[in-house]
């Protein structure tokens, strides 16, 4: 492994998002909230539009992470990876017309039990400057 | 909220066609799961579900039990285990470990049968 490329940061990716993205992310999901796909609803509750679920999350952060899985650099073996686990941690809600800018790091990699272990931390954040979500990445190489 | 009680349990049946859709919505087109004979040509029993999809079923499970308010989903941690399959009915279980602080810590799991996709879970919900 490439220890040199511990602490590997990648350009921001932005990610503007769209109201009808967000149905279709909560259709797919089958998540029942109206906050989800009604402007009336979301803003009875308080949100400033139609709110996209927590793990809409993916949607506007994992094209951060693409460049650091296929840096050459990094050395990740495709074929043998696995996305083993996924935290994420949420601030501020992400609603239709927010524009996302996420930046991903490649925050630890080692081996361990014979895998290869890649973490990568991303922080994303709206255009007010406000955190609205923290992921961390594990893939294995097996 | 009290330490050991269990949240609602949330079952759903991904059905033939759901991995598309999932695919299209979250932009993630990896074969193995849209595409049968190239999944069972990599050595999987069948397309697979995507695990980020079993990851939103856990968040839905988690949100109901926040009342449905995203805003009180802090956090969510999961680990990918066994592989899920489409047609067949997903159970999302979860036990309250831990209440402090103005939040609850739930330990989450969701399985197909015997086959635990998403194991040791854990999410944090403000009450």
């Amino acid at each position: 492994m490439n220890e040199a490329a511990k602490g590997k940061q990648y350009p921001p990716f932005t990610y503007e998002v769209g109201l009808e993205k967000i149905r279709e992310y909560a259709n797919a999901i089958g998540a029942p909230e109206a906050v989800h796909r009604d402007r009336d609803a979301a803003r009875e509750a308080g949100f400033r539009d139609v709110v996209a679920p927590p793990m809409f999350a993916v949607v506007y952060s994992a094209g951060a992470v693409a460049p650091g899985i296929l840096d050459p650099e990094v050395g990740i073996n495709l074929g043998r990876m696995l996305h083993a686990s996924q935290e994420f941690v949420w601030g501020e809600p992400v609603v239709a017309g927010d524009v996302i800018e996420t930046t991903a790091t490649l925050v630890n990699l080692y081996e361990a039990a014979g895998r290869e272990f890649y973490v990568f931390e991303t922080v994303s954040r709206n255009q007010d400057g406000q955190e609205v979500v923290r992921g961390t990445w594990t893939n294995i190489v097996r | 909220m009290n330490e050991g009680d269990q949240i609602d349990e949330l079952r759903v049946t991904p059905d033939k066609y759901l991995p598309h859709r999932y695919a299209g919505a979250s932009g993630d087109f990896n074969p193995i799961h849209i595409d049968k004979e190239f999944a069972t040509a990599v050595g999987l029993p069948s397309n697979i579900l995507h695990g980020l999809y079993g990851m939103a079923q856990v968040a839905r499970a988690v949100q109901a039990a926040a009342g449905g308010d995203p805003r009180r989903v802090r956090r969510l941690a999961v680990q990918f285990r066994g592989m899920g399959l489409p047609e067949q009915e997903i159970v999302v279980s979860g036990t309250v470990r831990s209440v402090s602080d103005g939040a609850a810590v739930v330990d989450v799991e969701a399985a197909q049968g015997e086959n635990r996709i998403i194991r040791n879970a854990e999410a944090e919900i403000t009450l």
